[in-house]
């Protein structure tokens, strides 16, 4: 049974086991996000859940990796920006200090 | 938290997966974390078990040696021998005074929390061990290149993974690029999906792991791997182009094109640039070890013969830690053979630590195994070096740091002109590695940098400071918080920024 994913109004089709970044590219999506600084356009890289540049989101919930998140039927992804309310760069404690469903980095 | 078990092993990869099974059956009670969903690490890689297919299997080496760990893994987890848990990321290691290891676990993406619960159990944020076994491998050693950040460029062990994990191949017509062994299976397996491989473009000068006999004679099998991908490449039709680099990837919001160039042994440009038109680009310089854990608990670290950081530990995987055992790429890149063997050893000698003496003929056995294999890797190493050069590729407004976008040009500018010397305070100053990756990606090649820039060799000083991180994977606020709660928040801060220098 093929799933079907919902990405930007487009859908997807995912085989069940592959990851969302997968079904993405299978669908020659290459990428799904653009950087906070240059509006670079991003999508998959190491892979493996290291490098953090494949981010998206996924069914509302943000910054998730899309190496690493297994595809499902009716999935939504890439509505929010991602990354957008993490403070760049941000350290330890600044992170520590902004709260909600933020991400701490060191 | 409750329960303290006897020895932790994190990752579940060649080296974790063998480790936590020797030491259950050793008699100890194993916890084993791992961030995918299922055994297997990198090495053994493999699509989605409840929906795989015969031929998922092809291009997979040693299979049967996962199965059988596999088998094993899931009968002691049947008998309450080994607590298996995937889909979970540690993510900060702590130690309390009587010496018992504390590890903070996340759930890695935001499905997996549910992965590995037992039923009525809250997802678990907070385990102890006594011991500890770190398995965490590695991941692809990149060096930037202009335009390595366009879409459809990707690490060589990623467009593995999505092959081997997801059965996608990243595009139709590629390039393989880097240098070293892997570029080879990485390539045919490409080939093997349907994708056409433009080339392989190795900086290197040969494909001969018999040029070092020591090595070849070390690991006898190899010399025969090497015959069958080479045979392979044939069948393919793909050239392999020696000595020579991407000089730049083009490309209008994702891949179109590469431009590559020969280069003389310092991986300078010798000819004329090539264009190659592609719409993959797999980049791979060998493999680098995976630091944050053991460097949060303070384990002595080495340089190894192809230049990575690595962990130090004796000849029974044993670091300058106490409890603290390291196997896997870890203490040295190394392949998935090594890795099984030292993954067994560090497992025997945590549980003749804990009163569970091994068989020390046993012992001997994998002691030589790991010295051969090591021997192995180190000619490896030699043969492919990264080129001593190669920060002449990069031109003002190359990234760097790809998260925090960080050109060439600030890095030099933060060397000139601010007048930064080492790696750690070229960091401070133009900020590559304080993104999302925390330097994993551009760690290496910002401390190569540095030394470049200040004239120097590449090392441990170079190194370590890119390699150190204070929390090993980025984690939800709320859980933070609940680390606050437990010690105060300066405490915490105090702990992570301590440990994590
Ligand atoms: C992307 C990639 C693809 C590769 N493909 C091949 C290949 O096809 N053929 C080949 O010969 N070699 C390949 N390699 C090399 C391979 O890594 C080694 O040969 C071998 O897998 C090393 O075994 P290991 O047990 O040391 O580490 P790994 O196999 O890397 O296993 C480490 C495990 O630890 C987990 N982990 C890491 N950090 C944490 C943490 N904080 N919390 C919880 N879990 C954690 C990881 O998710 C992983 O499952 C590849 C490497 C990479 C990076
Ligand atoms: S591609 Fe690197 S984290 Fe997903």
């Amino acid at each position: 049974m093929t799933h079907h994913l919902s990405f930007r109004g487009v859908t997807v089709a995912a085989e069940p086991g592959q990851s969302v970044a997968a079904a993405l590219i299978a669908a020659g999506i290459t990428d799904w996000r653009t950087t906070g600084k240059g509006g670079r356009p991003r999508g998959l890289f190491c892979g493996i859940g290291v490098c953090f540049d494949c981010l998206i989101t996924v069914d509302g919930i943000p910054d998730q990796r899309a190496c690493l998140v297994a595809a499902a039927d009716g999935m939504r992804l890439g509505d929010a920006e991602p990354g957008a309310d993490v403070e760049p760069g941000a350290d330890f404690e600044e992170a520590g200090r902004t709260g909600g469903e933020d991400v701490a980095r060191a | 938290m409750s329960h303290v078990h006897d020895v932790a092993v994190v990752g579940a990869g060649p080296a974790g997966l063998a480790a936590a099974v020797e030491a259950a059956e050793a008699g100890l009670g194993v916890l084993l974390i791992d961030t995918a969903g299922q055994p297997g690490g990198q090495y053994w890689r493999h699509y989605d078990r409840i929906h795989a297919r015969p031929e998922d299997r092809i291009g997979h080496h040693d299979w049967p040696v996962f199965t059988r760990l596999r088998t094993r893994l899931d009968e002691l987890a049947a008998e309450g021998r080994i607590r298996y848990l995937p889909g979970h990321q540690v993510w900060l290691i702590t130690r309390d005074a009587e010496g018992a290891f504390t590890l903070r676990v996340t759930a890695a993406t935001s499905t997996s929390a549910t992965a590995g619960r037992r039923s009525g159990d809250a997802d678990p944020t907070t385990l102890a061990a006594h011991a500890l076994i770190l398995c965490a491998g590695g991941y692809d050693r990149q060096l930037p290149v202009p335009g390595w950040d366009l879409p459809g460029v990707l690490t060589a062990g990623g467009a593995q993974a999505l092959l081997k994990g997801h059965r996608t191949p990243a595009g139709q017509r590629a390039v393989v690029a880097g240098t070293g062994p892997f570029l080879l299976p990485v390539a045919t397996g490409l080939a093997r999906a349907g994708v056409r491989v433009a080339a392989v473009i190795e900086a290197n000068a040969t494909v001969g792991w018999l040029r070092s006999p020591a090595g070849a004679v070390s690991a006898p099998g190899k010399g025969v791997e090497a015959l069958r991908y080479a045979a392979s490449m044939l069948r393919h039709r793909i050239p392999y182009r020696t000595r020579t680099v991407i000089r730049e990837v083009l490309g209008d919001g994702r891949v179109e094109a590469v431009r590559v160039a020969r280069v003389d042994g310092d991986g300078r440009p010798t000819g004329p640039d090539e264009e190659i038109a592609v719409d993959l680009v797999a980049l791979g310089w060998g493999f680098t070890p995976s630091l944050e854990l053991p460097l949060m608990l303070g384990a002595e670290t080495a340089q190894d013969t192809d230049g990575s950081l690595v962990v130090a530990v004796d000849d029974s995987q044993r670091s300058s830690v106490d409890g603290l055992y390291v196997a896997g790429e870890a203490t040295g890149v190394g392949g998935a053979t090594l890795a099984v063997q030292e993954g067994r050893l560090s497992a025997l000698a945590v549980a003749a630590d804990r009163g569970h003496p091994a068989d020390p003929a046993r012992t001997r056995r994998l002691r030589a195994a790991v010295r051969r294999a090591r021997r192995f890797a180190a000619a490896m190493h030699r043969t492919y070096p990264l080129p001593r050069a190669w920060p002449d590729w990069l031109t003002e407004t190359t990234l760097v740091c790809r998260c925090e976008e960080v050109p060439y040009a600030d890095l030099r500018r933060a060397h000139h002109d601010l007048g930064a010397e080492d790696a750690r305070t070229l960091k401070m100053l133009a900020r590559p590695g304080m993104g999302w990756c925390q330097g994993r990606v551009c760690g290496l090649a910002t401390a190569g940098i540095a030394a470049w820039l200040g004239g120097r060799e590449t090392g441990v000083d170079d190194l370590r400071p890119l390699a150190t991180r204070s929390l090993a994977v980025p984690v939800p606020l709320g859980e933070l918080a609940a680390l606050a709660e437990e010690t105060t928040p300066a405490e915490a801060l105090d702990e992570g920024g301590r440990n994590g220098d």
